[in-house]
């Protein structure tokens, strides 16, 4: 068992910051390999920084090239699938969004980043035109962040109810719903009258209290049912049955000799 | 119903017996219990397998019914989401009266797992519901007792359904509402 640290109000705040730790980054190489050598050079100036990282290469663009980017990316260098495109929420360090869109070229077996920082309240150029996977993709990230596509077919939200109001993946947005989430089945169905019949929402706090010995106990520190333990509780070292553990150094036991 | 030992050579072969109107109703009502063909999530799994060869509910005479008309049972299996909230409602509001609900499983029960902004926190703030069947998710064997106490739930119950009273939601103002 590992070594007992007390976990005062473990859920309020962390109990253990390090000042000297470094947030692990994936290793980012030069571009070496001729396939992705080729594809830097057919984005040329469009490309502000290409490096390689974990065998993807990745390439930084400005937001208003995105179109030209990916449409030279698609008909020159192959890559014939969008696998996957979002964004990441920065609002709170930079006010930007980062939105990335990873691209798969079946032939070569490669696969590419492709990002740019998009300025919040901004809009992006919709890609719909050359993968017609982005069609959904665009609109999850509309729904999710907020971010509006110029020139996209049918932007609309797609997981969230169409009337519903905030987007959710936002970092300012909280787990357990705003207040109109936590009305909005109520609202919806019987009207905003019903709120003070139906009462507010019954959730879960997962608060965890470390004194509480009448629902919990750790392995090594047990207290009678109910015993106050504000002070501090001693440990009690744990006992195990001898009959139940094997000794595998018995002389009893016979190693085959050979296999049957 | 009553037993009663019928001397059927002397009474020209006509079985006799007596019962109650309440007790025929229910008697009728709970051996049919035909519940809507309607699944959220896992636990819909669970009730389809009910339904099939090895648990076998037609046994018990329930029979899932495709359409909400048909049909006297809600099963709320699995997880509700705030965005399908409005349509679970509208299919119980479009089932035949008498109507009984079974909230199955602990997301249908109380939201469960899912603590977030999408997801009903417990699908009695908008259907009242009559059993509540716990588990994650629920065994073929679990729904079946619990269609099981729901007949026999029903065989208490009145055959005029106007003397049924449905779930009362307690406010914290203390006041008293019926969740139609």
């Amino acid at each position: 068992m590992r070594k007992y640290v007390p976990k005062d109000n473990v859920q309020a705040k962390s109990y253990y910051t390090d000042r000297f730790w470094v947030a692990p980054r994936v290793p980012r190489s030069t571009v070496e390999d001729t396939h992705f050598l080729a594809v830097v050079e057919a984005v040329g100036t469009q490309a502000n920084e290409t490096y390689v990282e974990l065998g993807q290469l990745v390439i930084h663009i400005n937001p208003k090239n995105n179109f030209e980017v990916m449409k030279t990316l698609k008909e020159k260098c192959g890559y014939t699938q969008c696998s996957e495109q979002s964004a990441v929420d920065y609002l709170a360090q930079d006010n930007e969004f980062e939105l990335f869109w990873q691209l798969l070229n079946i032939n070569e077996a490669k696969r590419i980043r492709v990002i740019c920082r998009l300025a919040n309240g901004l809009a992006i150029e919709s890609i719909e035109p050359l993968y017609k996977s982005a069609n959904f993709a665009e609109r999850e990230m509309f729904d999710m962040f907020g971010i509006k596509v110029n020139n996209h077919p049918f932007l609309k939200r797609i997981l969230m109810p169409d009337d519903w109001e905030g987007n959710p993946l936002l970092k300012t947005y909280p787990l357990q719903g705003d207040e109109f989430a936590s009305w909005y089945e109520v609202d919806k169905i019987f009207g905003k009258e019903y709120r003070d019949i139906i009462g507010p929402e019954n959730r879960d706090p997962a608060k965890i209290d470390t004194e509480d010995t009448k629902r919990f106990s750790r392995v090594g520190y047990e207290v009678p049912f109910g015993a106050d333990i504000s002070e501090g509780e001693t440990k009690t070292a744990i006992e195990y049955s001898e009959t139940f553990l094997v000794d595998y150094n018995k002389n009893s036991s016979k190693q085959l000799d050979e296999r049957r | 119903m009553a037993q009663h030992q019928v001397n059927y050579a002397s009474s020209a072969g006509l079985p006799i017996a007596l019962t109650s109107v309440d007790k025929l109703v229910n008697w009728g009502r709970s051996n049919s219990l035909w519940p809507l063909t309607y699944g959220l999530a896992c636990c819909a799994i669970e009730m389809m397998a009910s339904g099939a060869s090895r648990y076998d509910f037609d046994r018990m005479g329930t029979i899932f019914r495709a359409s909400p008309r048909q049909a006297d049972v809600m099963i709320l299996a699995g997880t509700l989401s705030k965005k399908h909230s409005e349509f679970a409602r509208r299919l119980y509001d479009q089932m035949t009266e008498p109507k009984w609900v079974i909230s199955m499983g602990s997301c249908a029960n109380t939201g469960g797992m899912f603590n977030t902004y999408a997801t009903v926190q417990g699908v009695d703030r908008i259907i009242p519901v009559d059993i509540y069947l716990p588990g994650c998710a629920p065994r073929p064997e679990t729904l079946q007792y619990a269609m099981m106490m729901l007949q026999k739930k029903i065989r208490k119950e009145s055959a005029d359904m106007k003397k049924n009273t449905k779930q009362d939601l307690t406010t914290q103002t203390g006041k008293r509402a019926r969740l139609i």
